[in-house]
């Protein structure tokens, strides 16, 4: 297969696009586009202050490169989870300790700033133990976790200044969540799945420049680009719903070509002509600060981090 | 010498000759979830599998770590 762009040989091919590109094209196109799409959601400019949210995954690193090598001002934001591999092996590095090294690495070679938090540290205890104190994620953390890293990133964003809050989920991601969405026409959820999640007092907007990028060509991206990415898969997230929800679709990928991007770019267009309802940015209204944390709570009193630990000092007292 | 695709700790082997995605569906591997490097370059569907070859795949789907 040749390059489109040099007629050189073709190192990643998008079915869906009908393009396949050389390596060096490629790693021009890739971030043309995310360029193309932080304009056309209206993401950021170059005036603002970026905060990565990084886990040392492929993805959140790929889009920190990216979003540097677009000339803006990106620093990186790691939140130290404290998972252990499952595994008795001790050639297996603890999974948030090499995540953590991992994105350390990455920084430091290219002389980012990378703020870490380490919830074991903050709120003494880490992710595995905070779920298993609570009724929300015994033997299966990934809610607590969820919880715990969406208060921390905005209350980090908030503290440090930045204005924005950019993640690197990828359409497969993206279009795994909707399914599921879908299937359970759970339509509070579908309203608030977008590119971007507008800013509120408290809240830091929310971006998704990769969003319409297949994982596939994410994982290109970070192989030729020599980005060195943590491998191993959570430990929690073997034989999760959004795994099998991404092996479905790319099923149906590979027999219908283009499949899941129609799939997500249909969903955000009928969304946005309101066939689905008043979409978030319109609700925020509702929200109220919590009482303790600040941060902004739809129900009253305590927000669902603040009760997250009310419960674990009761664990503790009892 | 058969050519070898090895993924994550698993390894598969097939004729030479065929096509990495024929090689691919013959181990019941989905085109759609990995990348496929050789020699430390990526490879595309269509290349033909040489004997010996020993093709690496990347697993692509990720779950839980990201945020």
């Amino acid at each position: 297969m040749k390059c489109r762009k040099c007629g050189g040989k073709a190192a990643v091919n998008m079915r869906q696009h009908k393009l396949a590109l050389c390596k060096e094209h490629y790693l021009e196109w890739l971030p043309e586009q995310t360029e193309r799409f932080i304009q056309k959601y209206q993401m950021f400019t170059h005036d603002e202050k970026v905060l990565v949210a990084v886990s040392g995954g492929k993805d959140s690193l790929a889009l920190w490169d990216i979003l540097v090598r677009l000339g803006y001002q990106a620093d990186g934001l790691y939140i130290g989870l404290g998972i252990t591999s499952l595994s008795d092996s001790p050639m297996v590095a603890g999974y948030s300790a090499e995540s953590y090294r991992l994105a350390q690495k990455f920084a430091d070679e290219r002389r980012l700033t990378l703020h870490v938090v380490e919830v074991e540290q903050t709120y003494g205890y880490p992710i595995p133990s905070l779920a298993e104190m609570t009724n929300r994620g015994k033997g299966r953390p990934c809610s607590v976790c969820g919880l715990v890293k969406r208060h921390e990133m905005n209350r980090i964003a908030r503290d440090l200044g930045y204005a924005v809050l950019a993640t690197g989920h990828n359409l497969d991601d993206e279009a795994a969540v909707l399914l599921s969405n879908t299937l359970t026409w759970a339509g509070e959820c579908l309203l608030r799945q977008g590119p971007v999640l507008p800013e509120s007092p408290g809240l830091a907007r929310k971006v998704k420049p990769l969003c319409r990028f297949y994982e596939r060509e994410m994982t290109a991206y970070a192989l030729l680009r020599g980005i060195e990415y943590i491998y191993q898969e959570c430990p929690y997230a073997v034989g999760s719903t959004t795994t099998y929800n991404k092996e479905l679709l790319n099923r149906l990928e590979s027999q219908r070509p283009g499949a899941k991007l129609n799939f997500y770019l249909r969903f955000l267009q009928a969304r946005q002509e309101g066939l689905l309802g008043k979409i978030d940015g319109e609700r925020r209204e509702t929200l109220q600060p919590c009482p303790q944390c600040g941060q902004p709570t739809s129900a009253p009193g305590l927000c669902s981090f603040c009760r997250l630990f009310a419960r674990t000092k009761n664990k503790e007292v009892s | 010498m058969p050519v070898k695709l090895i993924l994550r700790e698993k390894e598969f082997q097939t004729k030479p000759g065929m096509t990495l995605l024929s090689a691919l569906e013959k181990c019941g591997i989905l085109p759609e979830s990995v990348i496929a490097t050789r020699q430390g370059e990526l490879i595309l569907e269509d290349e033909i599998l040489q004997e010996g070859d020993v093709v690496y795949l990347v697993a692509v789907i990720s779950g839980g770590g990201s945020v």
